[in-house]
């Protein structure tokens, strides 16, 4: 049914219709309106479920993980700062290759201070081991997050569903929320065969000398790199049952005979999209909205990037002293191909910058005047800079 | 079993075994280890219908050293400061699923006193029903015998080493029990590995409860205290007879009962057999006085606990370490 929801009130209904029976969080701005919302409808009695209103987001992520490792299906979210409090148990938790879903309402970290919106958090523990995958709109979103736990459950990984702060947490949109009997027949109810469980004991998380622990970690390795495919079948299977298709790894959209394409992730997509259509006299444009970022789905980009020149590369997040992040990996899956497209990187939109409309004729401009090679800041302010600094 | 077939049947053989055991023989501890023992005695006392989410520390390292593993209960290890954070998502998981399992969180001081600290607070204030022991051997042992918050005052330790302008430690050992106690939760309790049946006892109090207990085990370390591993018992047993560690049960933030020194020793006797105090030995006036600080310590706990037995009593320090299992019948 169609409706009116902000999007942290609609990913707190969806992660309801999920049936979680432990929840752990702490507020932190802009996840805030989740936890708040979760909150509501467990004190509604219309989410059943066990609510842990812990000291801190360490205590969130430890909670939701003893949770997942006792046999119940585990939820948290958290934001900036609160994902970095969480790292250690972050690479903890996929180290022990527990499923549970996470949101990350994407947010700049500091300092110096700032609540808004960019993606240099969930960009930070990229190497944690979590499947990442970033949403365009907040419908994506809501479908998302119920894939999350299926692609989670089925390969004993936990999933990051990144989010951007404001942007979509905080903006109202139309939203198809699905009925809970076709939720329900997509998850099973929760049934992890590691549980820690009295009458079959077992040991988790034990110390793993060097004879073992590079296998323990080829094999984790090799669990997201499986994980591809688990995520592009779960996809399928919840696009047919909600009648709404979209790609798993990218999704491409502009005309196939393109010879500049854009790749990006998270909400600049629906910008760039809606750009595409008001500035219709710029060049041809094929537009990539890179959904699965961990695992890096390197073969599906490439063939997505066929036929282009040019590439530009837009992020959110920045690597200080190397460039982009997301850039910087794209050119190396271009790295083994002959003509491949020359990847222009920008980072765009830090700590809450607008990225508006006009980005769109601005990167093409870029592009013509052979910016971005290997890396720039598209939206700088040269004249806020300190002396020192220019 | 052919005449000429040796091997046990381990199954059958846990089968007849009298007790439950959590930790099996064959783990890496050090000769004379406090906490293996205490842990041992836990995990006998709270029986098989557990989980446990263990610290970061000698316990977890020396219990697990994959592909083996010395606990026959459901355990976990997940990081050093969050056992507490853990065990109340555990325990959070069995009561949405109706089971009346306990969730056992076991750290040592550095992950209670200092690192899980919080995680310990949020744990206790939010009421879960955990049972959180910490091994107390009053320093960063698994590291190589760094200060923690617990190490008593004037200790020798790596980081705090004794020399020319220091007399160890500095600062005092933190009195974590009231601050667990302070929670009010329901029970908080200390104990020592020198008495079993006082650890047994207050291991059945504790999973009696539904909510948050806390059970604080003196538990020698011959390495880091530097004392003949043999000497484990009689080393604990003396930091109780001296008072410099009070066994002592409280609920809901006041103290109900005390274990009774019934001869009450000076603290030099527990100090002078290990070498972290050695230097207090010394012929040197800082020397002196900080053992004078130290039987001052020791006099006030049992100033504030009323630790001084009026006459002997089968469950004071004497007494108690000769109650055994099935009874009262040996003190």
């Amino acid at each position: 049914m169609l409706q009116a929801l902000e999007g942290s009130q609609a990913l707190a209904r969806t992660v309801a219709l999920c049936r979680p029976q432990v929840i752990a969080a702490y507020p932190i701005t802009p996840q805030t309106h989740i936890v708040e919302n979760l909150s509501r409808l467990v004190a509604d009695g219309t989410l059943d479920c066990e609510l842990v209103s812990v000291e801190s987001e360490f205590s969130a992520a430890s909670v939701a993980l003893g949770a997942v490792a006792a046999g119940s299906r585990a939820y948290t979210a958290s934001s900036s700062q609160g994902i970095l409090l969480m790292a250690e148990v972050l690479y903890n938790i996929a180290g022990l290759r527990m499923p549970l879903v996470l949101t990350c309402a994407n947010r700049a970290v500091s300092g110096p201070l700032s609540i808004w919106n960019d993606q240099q958090d969930s960009m930070a523990v990229r190497d944690a081991g979590w499947i990442q995958l970033y949403c365009a709109d907040n419908q994506e979103a809501v479908d998302t997050t119920i894939q999350a736990f299926r692609i989670a459950e089925q390969c004993e990984l936990p999933v990051m569903v990144c989010v951007d702060g404001f942007t979509l947490t905080h903006t109202l949109e139309v939203i198809d929320l699905p009925e809970q009997q076709q939720v329900d027949d997509f998850l099973p109810a929760f049934s992890f065969e590691r549980r820690l469980d009295p009458a079959n004991p077992i040991s988790i998380g034990t110390l793993v000398s060097p004879d073992y622990f590079t296998e323990a970690r080829q094999s984790h390795h090799q669990a997201l790199e499986n994980a591809l495919q688990t995520i592009v079948d779960v996809q399928q299977e919840w696009g047919q049952l909600a009648e709404r298709n979209c790609d798993a790894l990218l999704n491409t959209s502009g005309p196939a005979d393109a010879r500049i394409g854009i790749l990006t992730l998270g909400s600049i997509a629906g910008t760039l999209a809606a750009a595409m259509d008001r500035y219709t006299d710029n060049p041809a444009t094929r537009l990539l909205t890179l959904r699965t970022f961990r695992p890096f789905p390197a073969a599906a980009i490439r063939q997505a990037c066929q036929g282009l020149t040019d590439l530009v590369v837009l992020e959110r997040a920045l690597s200080p002293g190397s460039g982009g992040i997301v850039g910087a990996e794209v050119r190396a899956a271009f790295s083994e191909i002959q003509d491949a497209p020359r990847v222009h990187n920008f980072t765009v939109g830090l700590g809450g910058r607008d990225v508006p409309l006009e980005i769109y004729p601005h990167l093409h401009q870029a592009i013509r005047d052979g910016r971005g090679l290997p890396f720039a800041i598209l939206d700088l302010e040269p004249d806020k800079l300190p002396e020192a600094a220019c | 079993m052919n005449d000429n077939d040796t091997s046990v049947d381990i199954s059958a053989l846990r089968n007849e075994q009298p007790r439950f055991t959590g930790i099996e023989s064959g783990h890496r501890a050090c000769l004379g280890c406090g906490e293996a023992l205490a842990a041992r005695l836990v995990t006998e006392a709270a029986g098989p219908d557990v989980i446990y989410a263990n610290a970061t520390g000698c316990l977890e390292v020396f219990t697990t050293a994959w592909p083996e593993s010395a606990w026959r209960v459901g355990w976990m290890h997940s990081l050093f400061e969050n056992a507490a954070a853990i065990a109340a998502g555990m325990e959070a998981a069995l009561k949405r699923q109706g089971k009346a399992t306990k969730v056992i969180a076991l750290a040592g001081d550095g992950g209670t006193f200092d690192i899980g600290f919080q995680a310990l607070s949020g744990m206790l204030e939010r009421g879960h029903n955990v049972l959180y022991v910490c091994f107390d051997n009053e320093a960063y042992m698994n590291t190589g015998v760094q200060r923690s918050s617990s190490t008593p005052h004037a200790a020798s330790t790596t980081t705090s080493p004794s020399g020319e302008a220091r007399m160890g430690k500095r600062h005092l050992k933190k009195d974590i029990v009231s601050i667990v106690a302070a929670h009010h939760i329901p029970y908080a309790a200390t104990s020592s590995v020198a008495y079993p049946s006082d650890i047994r006892k207050k291991v059945r109090r504790a999973m009696a409860i539904d909510g948050p207990t806390f059970l604080h085990i003196h538990s020698t370390c011959p390495l880091g205290w530097g004392h003949d591993g043999a000497l484990s018992i009689e080393v604990a047993r003396l930091a109780v007879q001296t008072g410099l560690f009070p066994v002592i049960e409280l609920e809901r933030g006041s103290v109900v009962s005390v274990m009774p020194i019934r001869r009450v020793r000076p603290v030099t006797d527990y100090l002078s057999i290990q070498n972290r105090f050695r230097h207090l030995f010394a012929d040197d006036d800082q020397a002196r006085v900080e053992l004078e600080h130290l039987q001052a310590l020791a006099d006030h706990n049992i100033e504030v606990y009323g630790l001084r037995g009026e006459k002997a009593d089968a469950l004071d320090s004497e007494g108690a370490n000769t109650v055994q299992r099935g009874g009262m019948q040996w003190a």
